[in-house]
């Protein structure tokens, strides 16, 4: 029984580690176009990779459900950009030239994550 | 898709007919809650869970055009607030129901003891109790279950994660008690349902308190959209007519009355009055406009009526950048906040690692109840837990110290400018529109004669010269109300000074140079000229029919609070060069009267830029304050550029800080504004991170050996939903800061 209990643990354990960081790298969603509204919506964006040209400024569209601060401003910290989210209404956000890569974005929290794939 | 509100604008409206048609062709739209439109307004509005491209077809199928409309930035404050307001008493309700349940439960086993289930009236009493704690769950903490749900699915973990991981733990392990004791040892049938309850009530009561105190960190954002008018009074025809300011247009002629907001910027055609501009610029003396000058929307006009002209509009408006600028700067990070960000970005999964972590451990070397005790130490972990702590320590600094920026007329381009100025050591100044008013002016007229009479006749000949120094001279005889006469046989000689003749006399007006060239004998005025170059003024002579008659001194005068704001940068630890294109003389002449110990003279825009370039080689951390146009690679080559130029557009749009008030104790605010942020972001770094380092190893049971206890799961949610409030409302001190200027 002790045995089995420690075992249980210790895979749980692995679970997490596993699904939170080694399965999400090796199997990334799916990635959405430019134009579709990210929902902000129970602590996740939908979708949360977004395809977006390289060298052309972009215009992302967010609609933001969730009311609670956290997901009150969406930062892209590598392009020093962010910006307030309106509670039900879709708010735009303006997004300069990249170069290819992929860039990352979150709630200022870190919670809510997305992706920008630039190519 | 929620209920939200959308306006269209509707084009071809123009009866009560068409309101009819067009409110029923929108009420019949799917998830439209109610419709209204308004004649006098030509907007429709519309309340419900809506597509706006439906609402925008039905409208054209009944036969009218429409499309949605564009949300000021004040709308949009306005129902953020009342989203706010709504979430708050939700969260507050939510609180109130959790707790109503979970505080007579939380009496009872402190009072009775009797938490466990040894008999079957026990498991049916803990069972309904057991029922009415999901209830509140599901109703009170249902959206951090589905949060954590979804979270999941997208292999995401955030706090939902572990308020569900936490209270639904100890929900279980209760039912499994309540339905199958008998699985479990005798010590170990302990119910946990009154955790569960009050975990979920003081999270909920935690936020609303949260949303509340956040309210307060934006209140300079309000402040500067409140300034903003709504209606602007516009000459149509000959007539005055008040519209809507948005439907203002370029050119159009608008009149404002005594005691009301100057609605767009625009240049004064007629009438004068003075200005109050203290909330865009700082400066508490109201300035007087007349015929000319510039108005900046959001001004006060105290007491006259002013007709001008819009020459900016809308989102170009001086207001409107600011306010653009103050909130993307809101939103900017800090580089210290990194860390933070990366200790986020892991923190829930590595929390989750922690408390099976603790649970094995107890299990393996703890004391009975086992099973009991692994489980108060996974939820305590789980709950008191708090990335929030973390993720708004630093957001909720930048917030208010920049709005308290805009307060005091200092414009913060970013977080990182905020940041970098708190460090720096030395401090470049440019000294012409900076350190002085970058205008000159006749400071000394010295004659054994009339001294008006030189004046008249020198400012006369000076008429005809295009030269900055001769627009001070012909100034100070008009401040005089002295008339001027015509000047016959002008003569510019470059590099001396200027010649010509005035109601039949010869006037000369220049250097020594011009005098030895003409032959006139200006020997005992040259005591004089040395005692006025050694005070940084440039000293004219002035000859009338061949003899010396005086001299005329000009010079740009210093800043009357230069002196003090030198001073004042001083003692906040900053070393203080001065650039300047000038002369060597009187650029040291400035820098004596001011207490400036470093000169550089005579430079070109680029070797100021060296200049900022070579203190940074030696280690400096280096900080340049110019007028934003000609010192722009200066001010582009150090760590953090201050524009003095009363917020220029080209300053606002390329500066780090642009200081709306033209005076260097903007500098110094910057500076106490930029070092006492910072403070305020280390403290509540530091708060969240030793919360975080301590709670979580008590949560687990560290203090067990000395207290003989374990901290309970309801202690470990009061100070998690405290946490966050902590730090938002340390935030909110900054909300005190005052420059030192002020509290002298």
């Amino acid at each position: 029984m002790n045995l089995l209990i420690n075992l249980l643990g210790l895979a749980l354990i692995v679970g997490i580690v596993w699904w939170f960081w080694l399965s999400k790298r090796a199997a990334p969603a799916a990635v959405a176009p430019a134009a579709s509204v990210i929902m902000v919506k129970d602590g996740v964006y939908e979708p949360e990779r977004i395809q977006v040209p390289a060298h052309e400024e972009t215009t992302l569209h967010f609609l933001r459900e969730d009311p609670s601060p956290c997901a009150e401003y969406v930062v892209f910290a590598d392009l020093d950009v962010s910006a307030q989210l309106a509670v039900g209404e879709e708010t735009e956000v303006k997004l300069p030239a990249m170069e290819a890569g992929e860039y990352p974005f979150a709630c200022q929290m870190q919670m809510y994550r997305g992706t920008l794939v630039v190519a | 898709m929620i209920e939200s509100k959308k306006v269209f604008t509707l084009h071809g409206a123009s009866c009560a007919s068409c309101v009819n048609k067009i409110e029923t062709a929108l009420n019949q739209v799917p998830g439209v809650i109610q419709a209204r439109v308004n004649l006098a307004e030509k907007i429709a509005s519309v309340n419900g869970r809506v597509d706006a491209d439906a609402c925008v077809l039905a409208i054209e199928q009944a036969g009218y055009g429409a499309e949605l409309a564009t949300v000021s930035d004040r709308e949009l404050r306005e129902q953020q607030r009342e989203a706010d307001q709504k979430h708050y008493r939700d969260l507050l309700w939510r609180a109130g129901l959790a707790l109503a349940l979970g505080l007579p439960l939380m009496a009872w086993g402190l009072i009775t003891g009797e938490m466990s289930v040894h008999a079957p009236a026990q498991q049916i009493a803990w069972g309904l109790v057991g029922l009415a704690t999901l209830a509140v769950l599901i109703y009170c903490g249902g959206h951090f279950f589905t949060g954590a749900w979804k979270a999941f699915r997208h292999h995401n973990a955030s706090m939902d994660t572990l308020i569900a991981l936490g209270t639904g733990t100890a929900w279980l392990f209760s039912m499994l008690v309540v339905v199958a004791p008998q699985l479990l040892p005798e010590m170990a049938r302990h119910v946990y349902f009154e955790a569960s309850a009050m975990i979920i009530g003081l999270i909920n009561l935690g936020q609303a308190l949260e949303v509340r105190a956040r309210g307060r960190t934006s209140a300079a954002v309000e402040k500067l959209l409140q300034l903003q008018d709504v209606s602007a009074r516009v000459l149509h025809n000959g007539e005055e007519v008040d519209v809507p300011v948005g439907e203002v247009q370029l050119g159009d002629r608008l009149r404002v009355r005594p005691g009301e907001k100057i609605p767009v910027d625009g240049t004064v055609l007629e009438g004068s009055s003075l200005v109050d501009e203290s909330m865009l610029t700082g400066e508490p003396v109201p300035v007087k406009k007349a015929q000319g000058d510039f108005l900046s929307a959001g001004t006060l006009n105290k007491n006259g009526s002013l007709l001008f002209t819009a020459e900016k509009v809308g989102s170009e408006t001086r207001l409107a950048q600011i306010i653009e600028m103050v909130k993307n700067a809101q939103n900017s990070r800090v580089p210290i906040a990194r860390l933070a960000d990366r200790i986020s970005a892991v923190f829930v999964p590595v929390v989750m690692v922690i408390a099976v972590l603790a649970a094995l451990v107890w299990f393996n070397w703890g004391p009975e109840p086992k099973v009991a005790h692994m489980l108060v130490v996974a939820t305590s972990v789980l709950i008191i837990a708090c990335p929030c702590a973390l993720g708004l320590a630093t957001p909720m600094s930048v917030m208010v110290g920049v709005g308290k920026g805009a307060e005091h007329g200092v414009l913060v381009r970013n977080g990182k400018a905020l940041q970098q100025a708190s460090k720096l050591t030395t401090l470049v100044v440019d000294k012409t529109g900076t350190l002085t008013e970058g205008a000159p002016k006749v400071t000394d007229l010295e004659t054994e004669g009339d001294k008006d009479e030189l004046l008249r006749l020198v400012a006369s000949l000076e008429q005809a010269s295009e030269h900055p120094l001769a627009e001070a001279i012909v100034d100070a005889a008009q401040e005089r109300g002295i008339r001027l006469s015509t000047v016959q046989h002008f003569e510019a000689i470059i590099a001396h000074g200027v010649r010509g003749e005035v109601d039949g006399h010869k006037l000369l007006l220049g250097n020594r140079k011009l005098m030895l060239r003409e032959n006139v004998d200006v020997d005992h005025w040259q005591a004089a000229v040395e005692a006025l170059a050694g005070k940084g003024r440039t000293a004219m002579y002035a000859a009338i029919d061949g003899k010396a008659a005086g001299l005329i001194a000009v010079a740009d005068p210093l800043r009357s609070d230069a002196r003090s704001a030198i001073q004042r940068l001083k003692n906040l630890g900053l070393e203080i060069q001065m650039l300047t294109g000038d002369n060597g003389a009187t650029a040291e002449a400035v820098a004596t009267q001011l207490g400036i110990d470093c000169v550089h003279a005579e430079l070109l825009p680029e070797d100021k830029e060296n200049i900022v370039a070579d203190l940074q080689a030696k280690g400096g951390h280096v900080g340049m304050a110019g007028d934003g146009i000609n010192d722009a690679p200066a001010l582009a080559r150090a760590e953090v550029g201050f524009a003095i130029g009363a917020g220029t557009d080209v300053a606002i749009e390329t500066a780090d800080v642009t200081l709306m008030r033209s005076s260097l104790h903007g500098v110094a605010d910057a500076i106490e504004l930029s070092r006492a942020t910072l403070r305020n972001i280390k403290q509540n770094l530091f708060g969240a991170f030793i919360y975080n380092i301590l709670g979580i190893p008590i949560a687990a049971g560290l203090l067990y050996p000395i207290t003989g206890s374990l901290l309970s799961p309801v202690i470990a949610g009061a100070a998690m939903a405290l946490s966050s409030v902590t730090v938002v409302s340390n935030a909110n001190r900054l909300r005190l800061f005052k420059p030192s200027e002020i509290n002298a």
